[in-house]
């Protein structure tokens, strides 16, 4: 089943046109990974999946219900409880974490299951302590964000988002604000996830990462698309000249 | 650990009234008995004790009725719509950029210039506390928004993924955040506020330096005027202690 379908997006800020005409599916299970260098519509991408940037036009949809129509060339957004109810379906992870400074890990994690989707409590937090278990991070539940490290406070983050029970996980360069060392532990984190086959849509510059853990590797440049496909293609054996000269920048 | 500099600073405080008293030879106490000098020192008290409670009163509903309307007026500043936003920036301009004691005349005799109502001693009360409130929410209101714009853009969007509404937002992640940035600034207003409470002299509201300023004037010596001072100091040295406790039980995070 088709989790995420876009078709067709266009975005632009002021005068500068970021995403000229990009169309995405991905299946259920699947581990896509978008690559490209900066300012090439990666983020923005997933800011307009996400529902953080409004789209200009083309579609978007979640397990086959409609959060974005196209009407007359014009991007239209379902209602405002259709929107509600498909922002259930995804979840995000982001470069800077965002975690709730005030709040402690595992009331980061469990209020919003708690107060927003409404579940019971003893069952949220029983799940947020199993999570922060698997993160590896379970005696840290009654911290504050600012007492972790970045790659504990990511790996938080992670937990914050699955506690929600997404059915597909978005993370934008999840290690970009990690050194080496914390950029690892996010990977196992990920590496993890994938072999729950949890669905997810990862912004990375992690060209390993990417080639070993993703079933698909999209590469984008200037608004576009320009190659998509397995991992050992795309990366080893790419055929746009672009591409070819990005990896050979970041491989060194 | 910052309880000690407080409480020393306190201490000198107290410390300040017979030294300033001692110190000027208009004052009994220089030149009889120690003893009169304290009397002196008790009936000055006295006779300044129901402008201080004046003066609290009217600090006290100052603060009460500011500091939730500086909120609405924060958040009619931060309008959508833009006729709001301008109505409450010209607010705004007009409180900050005119005197208060100016502010304080135009409430309490405004009624009476334009529509002959009649002036009465309890309208006075309610003027000062009216006029103050109406002035202090307008500094408020720039502190909270200040403490609003602080909160990174990225709160706010894990927020909306995460899928709470606007409300929620504010609540739950944006207004205990806000709190914790306005604790000085408004900590800076409250001491200002405690001294401001002077003004209400302006129109003829008995308040404790009103009354010093007549003891003074009767006993031909300025030291009503200085232990009118004390109080202010002694009251604003409370008014840090107490806030910096509160600034310190918000300190369990950073950014």
């Amino acid at each position: 089943m088709k989790l995420l379908e876009i078709n067709n997006i266009k975005k632009t800020f002021d005068d500068l046109e970021v995403l000229k005409d990009i169309s995405i599916s991905v299946e259920e299970g699947e581990v896509v990974s978008i690559l490209g260098p900066s300012g090439s519509g990666k983020s923005t991408l997933l800011r307009c999946a996400t529902m953080l940037e409004t789209m200009d036009s083309g579609t978007l949809s979640y397990c086959g219900e409609s959060a974005v129509t196209e009407v007359d060339g014009k991007s239209v957004y379902a209602p405002k409880v259709q929107l509600k109810k498909i922002q259930n379906y995804f979840g995000l992870v982001f470069q800077n974490f965002n975690l709730f400074p005030h709040y402690t890990v595992l009331k980061n994690i469990t209020d919003a299951p708690i107060h927003i989707q409404k579940r019971q409590k003893g069952e949220v937090v029983e799940e947020a302590m199993s999570l922060l278990e698997q993160m590896g991070i379970a005696d840290k539940a009654d911290y504050y964000p600012c007492q972790l490290s970045g790659g504990q406070q990511q790996r938080v983050a992670i937990a914050r988002a699955l506690a929600m029970n997404p059915k597909i996980l978005f993370f934008d360069e999840p290690t970009s604000a990690l050194d080496p060392e914390l950029t690892s532990e996010i990977l196992k984190v990920l590496r993890f996830l994938a072999s729950e086959k949890m669905t997810m849509v990862i912004v990375t510059h992690e060209i390993d990462f990417a080639r070993n853990v993703s079933d698909r590797v999209i590469f984008m440049d200037e608004g576009y698309i320009v190659e998509q496909g397995k991992p050992e293609d795309v990366i080893d054996n790419p055929e746009n000249d672009r591409v070819r000269a990005f990896l050979a920048k970041v491989k060194g | 650990m910052k309880k000690k500099p407080i409480i020393a600073m306190f201490l000198f405080g107290l410390l300040l009234i017979p030294a300033v008293l001692a110190s000027c030879g208009k004052i009994p106490a220089a030149s009889s008995s120690g003893g009169e000098g304290f009397n002196w020192l008790l009936n000055v008290i006295s006779q300044l004790s129901s402008g201080i409670w004046a003066s609290l009163m009217l600090f006290a509903f100052t603060i009460i009725f500011s500091m939730p309307l500086g909120l609405l007026v924060c958040f009619a500043r931060r309008s959508r719509f833009k006729v709001v936003e301008l109505i409450t920036k010209f607010y705004i301009s007009i409180m900050r950029g005119t005197p208060l004691m100016l502010q304080l005349i135009v409430v309490y005799y405004g009624p009476y210039y334009v529509f002959k109502i009649p002036l009465t001693p309890q309208y006075r009360t309610y003027a000062a506390i009216i006029g103050f409130a109406l002035n202090y929410a307008a500094y408020f209101a720039e502190i909270y928004r200040s403490g609003i714009e602080a909160v990174p853009k990225g709160q706010y969007e894990a927020a909306k993924v995460l899928g709470y509404t606007r409300a929620q937002t504010f609540m739950k992640i944006v207004f205990p955040q806000m709190v914790r940035h306005v604790i000085p600034p408004v900590t800076n207003e409250i001491i200002t506020l405690v001294k401001d409470t002077s003004l209400a002299f302006a129109i003829t509201y008995i308040e404790m330096f009103t009354i010093a300023k007549q003891l003074a004037a009767a006993q031909s010596n300025i030291m009503p005027l200085f232990v009118a001072g004390i109080f202010y100091y002694l009251f604003n040295l409370i008014v840090s202690f107490v806030m910096g406790r509160i600034e310190k039980k918000m300190n369990y995070y950073t950014h």
